[in-house]
């Protein structure tokens, strides 16, 4: 026998309406409303003092014609993509050797190897992009090192203040986004499989690339979605490890415009493109995961 | 070679310790310089002292900035756990149309660089008139949090056996009751843990905070602004007892998840 309740069902789905009515509310308020008023923003004219409502073209048309050679907001978005496609490539590169060797070579304490791989996620974002500036400044630990082994005489300039220092900041804060997925990917895969595999006569390079590869394959996109997303839009690495002109990157144009610069408008419209660039990416990057993740393994 | 290991084996378990090295090294290299007796991070070190941590001690408004940043970790945590706690259990027990939605609208903030929440709330409170300061700054950091807690929660309930709803009100126990005498004693540790990962979460935010603090200085805005005047071994100090901090809440919040998984 049901016992009845004090409340009328009307009421009582009314009462659960109001469990989820400050997560809506909060959310139309400053995550929707806040993307509105961003892309309106976008629209406005930049007057001399203060930001005029009349709706103009001007600060995507600026974006896309200002500037001269790389100094032009387009080449350097371009650039910045090129730089967090390679800081993606990196991120998969280093994860994969971690996740197969935890999943498939360590035989005990494997969770304490995992542990071990994420902590780094969990060092503060700032510690890791500043140690790098100690290890690769010119009196950093590295020159001096190459200096105390006499294998130079004078410090190397080239590693700090450069793309190079920039991706291998990038890299080194993105590869544990990209580790995650890619373990978990690969923990799920049925370990009789790849026994079925290497029984039906497939080599070791085979059950590699025809099992394994493909069945990790979703987990490397969820990572590498995170990795570019992410590091598109870095303001602070490039500003902390970037060269003055050479590793400005799309974010820094964008933080300038709320600052120094103040063309907020103009800022809302490098907001409004690095955003749409990243939804679609990330759409893209789900669509090939959904892709896969449908694949069977072996399947020709 | 014996078969236990193979080339290939050998290759695997040399590119994982380099991967583990690449990501080890740096963290390695700021603990050890926060006890270098010179100034300058350079190769060999040059001998053991405590100095730059008395100093970091000393400095009062990177104390100042320490409880800034607590104040944010804890209002904001505080706020994404009443508003996410409820609103998890609501998409639980509830259907409505555009449920899918709402669950990819909530991580948006953790997906999307926090640049984009950054400019977005700024130019919303500037059109509302809020200025910059730390009311902007819990209002940001509650914002991205939902964005952790939600989900973690969602997933724990998720995995809760519907019967146990079923059960608590077929004996009459009402809403509230079912929810504080069912399903939160079996939700709590991922509650918790969830709390302990956004308050970390929370202590290390700097691209939100940055567009939004003001003249309302948080411990890694402070860090940060030092790092770009110029170097200090202070900075290694303040890095390496973060470090200790954050990895001992990750260990605890991992223990937690692990305990309540069983």
């Amino acid at each position: 026998m049901k016992i009845k309740s004090k409340y009328s069902p009307g009421t009582r789905k009314f009462l659960q309406y109001g469990l989820i009515l400050p997560l809506v509310l909060w959310l139309f308020m400053f995550l929707i409303v806040p993307y509105v008023n961003l892309l309106i923003n976008s629209f406005w004219k930049n007057g001399a003092f203060k930001v005029e409502h009349t709706f103009t073209l001007e600060n995507y048309i600026k974006f896309f014609t200002s500037g001269t050679g790389t100094n032009r907001p387009v080449m350097v978005l371009l650039d910045t993509l090129r730089i967090s496609a390679i800081v993606m490539v990196c991120s998969i590169l280093i994860s994969f050797p971690i996740a197969y060797f935890i999943n498939f070579k360590v035989k005990k304490n494997k969770q304490l190897f995992y542990m071990l791989a994420i902590i780094p996620l969990w060092v503060s974002y700032i510690m890791r992009a500043y140690s790098w500036r100690i290890i690769l400044g010119t009196n950093g630990i590295l020159n001096s090192f190459f200096m105390w082994t006499g294998l130079t005489k004078e410090p190397i300039d080239a590693f700090l203040y450069s793309d190079v220092s920039v991706i291998i900041a990038m890299v080194h804060i993105y590869t544990p986004f990209v580790l995650m997925p890619m373990y978990t990917a690969m923990e799920q895969i049925p370990r009789n499989l790849l026994e079925a595999s290497k029984d039906l006569g497939c080599g070791r390079i085979r059950t590699f690339f025809k099992v394994l590869l493909p069945l990790t394959l979703p987990g490397v996109l969820t990572g590498g979605t995170y990795a570019l997303a992410l590091s598109m839009g870095d303001f602070l690495a490039p500003s902390l490890l970037g060269g003055a002109s050479t590793s400005t990157k799309i974010a820094n144009i964008a933080q300038l415009q709320f600052g120094t610069s103040n063309n907020w408008p103009y800022g809302a419209a490098i907001g409004v493109i690095i955003f749409v660039l990243i939804l679609l990416i990330i759409l893209v990057m789900g669509r090939l995961e959904k892709h896969f993740s449908k694949l069977e393994p072996g399947k020709e | 070679m014996s078969k236990k290991f193979s080339g290939s084996t050998v290759l695997v378990i040399i590119l994982a310790v380099c991967g583990f090295l690449f990501l080890y090294l740096p963290v390695v290299v700021v603990v050890m310089y926060s006890f270098n007796t010179d100034a300058i991070s350079s190769f060999p070190m040059s001998g053991f002292t405590l100095k730059w941590y008395k100093a970091m001690f000393a400095n009062t408004e990177l104390i100042k900035s320490l409880r800034n940043s607590l104040i944010v970790a804890f209002i904001g945590t505080g706020l994404a756990i009443l508003i996410g706690v409820p609103g998890a259990y609501g998409m639980y027990k509830l259907k409505f149309p555009g449920k899918k939605a709402l669950e990819k609208m909530v991580i948006l903030p953790m997906m999307l660089p926090g640049i984009i929440t950054g400019i977005t709330i700024l130019s919303f409170l500037q059109l509302v008139g809020v200025v910059q300061g730390a009311f902007a700054v819990v209002l940001g950091h509650t914002t991205f949090l939902l964005g952790t807690v939600l989900p973690q929660v969602y997933t724990r309930l998720r995995q809760l056996d519907r019967n146990l709803l079923e059960a608590s009100q077929d004996l009459g126990a009402g809403g509230a009751q079912t929810f504080f005498h069912v399903i939160l004693p079996n939700i709590k540790t991922s509650v918790f843990g969830a709390a302990l990962l956004s308050i970390t979460l929370s202590l290390d935010e700097i691209p939100v905070t940055f567009f939004l603090n003001g003249v309302f200085t948080t411990l890694p805005i402070k860090i940060y602004g030092m790092t770009r005047n110029g170097f200090t071994p202070e900075i290694n100090a303040i890095c390496s007892l973060i470090l200790l901090a954050s990895v001992a809440a990750v260990i605890i919040s991992n223990k937690l998840s692990a305990k309540e998984a069983v």
